[in-house]
């Protein structure tokens, strides 16, 4: 593994975010509108339901979480898109970048992306809301790491899909948060959701990260348990996203979409 | 001279469609072989196999002595390919484009070597201009440069003066033949542009259906087939018999 190659292909992007002013303004603007949304419906529920009335912050909390995880697989999912918009991808699979070093790359370009939108998103909520995500103390690092660990394994699913199946895949890249977000209980405890649903939403680390958020926001304890899981959900599909990530690049050298895609 | 490029029968199929069919050449050290045949025959396919992007059904691609399924990385780090119909990232200007490039291909000098590129090609206007802005004879330039960044042992060329001017095609065509002297590189050429081969290439080889259907130096397939030029003996070798 070569640190030049993953550093290559970082600049690549970080080279087209810093030439563009909308795209710098786009990666705050949504964030930053989302945060300003949810923090005036969370005010509302604070100050209309039992449930909320004793911690004002918990749906914020979770819209700034979500928002984090849903920059992360996006951001993941454009950097490799953009190498398909620009017909740039013949380019990039014959220069002697393994797939190993594509994955650092992305993983760590998505994160700069995601946090260059939702910087300026945190800091709003304090003076506007007054609220702060420091109120979740040490463990909101480790939701945040488990949430990127998600946010970025989605993004290798789809990113996968995208190598397999070529440009068609796109709609999909775009529509596996909306998907998934019913299932992550992200506003709403794992009960409201039918029998059949809650069996499904238990296998997502999501449950298990919101579900903690807003334990500790509320009750203002913390459970490991839930933590561990989400850990441990996250680490498989992680695996699993990676080893299929590696199977589509060889399956499309076999079908020829790597030639096909770029054109 | 040492074989650099060796195909040996080597076939690619798509489902029940054969696109190469047991095909067997050699490009040797400072060397340029032309890969001429009508669209569909299987030229695109067999650069695709021989840059690794395609992987073949049978047969075996040694590049610099190695095999290209077991050492695919290690090879790619000393070839290179320009197409017209790939790009580099559009909103980069040329001289991101070349220092991306350049981390990509672990050079180790970048600066010297954007340098050198830029001079040989005279890209020092265009070095901070946007590359999706320029015109095509500039961003075939500035490909090549890419396609060099790596100081490349075998380059594949698929149709690199399509779409050019004669002055700029002209330019590109006299660029390649003293780097080619000057290197003792190893090129590919596929091409439509029969002069361009008559031109460029030590020896041709002439495709059909995923076959090689004939090789030689041009000037021996020119009095071979009692043709005047190689396009006469390209249309002779790749129309049916009936439509001759």
């Amino acid at each position: 593994m070569k640190f030049n190659r993953i550093y290559g292909l970082f600049l690549r992007h970080f080279f087209l975010i810093t030439r563009s002013f909308p795209r710098i303004l786009d990666l705050i603007y949504w964030p930053s509108i989302q945060i300003t949304l949810w923090g005036f419906i969370s005010n509302f529920f604070a100050s209309h339901s039992t449930y909320y009335n004793n911690a004002v912050g918990v749906i914020l909390t979770c819209a700034i979480l979500y928002d984090f995880l849903f920059r992360t697989s996006i951001g993941f999912n454009m950097l490799f898109l953009e190498e398909i918009w620009s017909r740039n991808f013949t380019n990039l699979f014959i220069s002697p970048i393994k797939i190993s070093e594509i994955i650092i790359s992305l993983v760590f370009t998505a994160l700069v992306r995601a946090l260059i939108g939702l910087i300026p998103a945190i800091l709003l909520t304090s003076p506007l809301f007054g609220i702060s995500l420091l109120d979740l103390g040490i463990h909101l690092f480790f939701l945040f790491l488990s949430l990127y660990i998600f946010g970025i394994t989605l993004g290798i699913f789809v990113s996968s899909g995208l190598l397999r199946f070529g440009p068609s895949f796109e709609n999909i890249a775009w529509s596996t948060m909306f998907l998934l977000a019913p299932f992550g209980c992200i506003y709403y405890p794992i009960e409201i959701l039918p029998d059949f649903f809650q069996k499904i939403a238990y296998l997502l680390p999501l449950v298990y990260i919101f579900e903690e958020a807003r334990n500790i926001l509320i009750n203002q304890s913390v459970d490991y348990q839930n933590i561990i899981k989400a850990f441990y959900l996250n680490g498989t599909y992680l695996i699993i996203g990676i080893s299929l990530f590696y199977y589509s690049f060889e399956k499309a050298r076999k079908k020829g979409t790597l030639i096909n895609i770029g054109e | 001279m040492e074989n650099l490029v060796e195909v040996i029968n080597l076939s690619k199929s798509y489902g029940k469609k054969e696109a190469v069919k047991g095909i067997n050449f050699k490009i040797r050290e400072n060397e340029i072989i032309g890969l001429l045949g009508p669209n569909g025959c299987g030229k695109t396919t067999t650069i695709g196999m021989l840059l690794g992007l395609l992987k073949p059904t049978d047969g075996q691609i040694n590049i610099n002595g190695m095999k290209i399924e077991k050492n695919r990385i290690k090879i790619l780090q000393k070839i290179n390919f320009i197409s017209p119909y790939i790009e580099l990232p559009k909103k980069l200007t040329v001289k991101q484009n070349l220092i991306v490039y350049g981390k990509l291909y672990s050079v180790k000098n970048i600066k010297n070597r954007i340098e050198y590129l830029v001079n040989e090609l005279r890209l020092e206007d265009l070095l901070n201009k946007i590359t999706g802005e320029l015109s095509s004879g500039q961003k075939n330039r500035v490909s090549l440069a890419k396609a060099l960044i790596n100081n490349p042992i075998v380059l594949f060329l698929d149709e690199p003066t399509a779409s050019l001017d004669p002055e700029v095609g002209d330019f590109v065509r006299t660029f390649l033949e003293n780097y080619k002297k000057e290197k003792k590189i190893s090129v590919l050429l596929a091409s439509h542009n029969m002069s361009e081969v008559t031109r460029l290439c030590a020896s041709v080889l002439m495709m059909k259906d995923g076959v090689i259907i004939d090789k030689g130096k041009p000037e021996e397939l020119i009095a071979k087939h009692g043709r005047q030029n190689l396009e006469e003996v390209f249309l002779k070798l790749t129309r049916n018999k009936n439509e001759i």
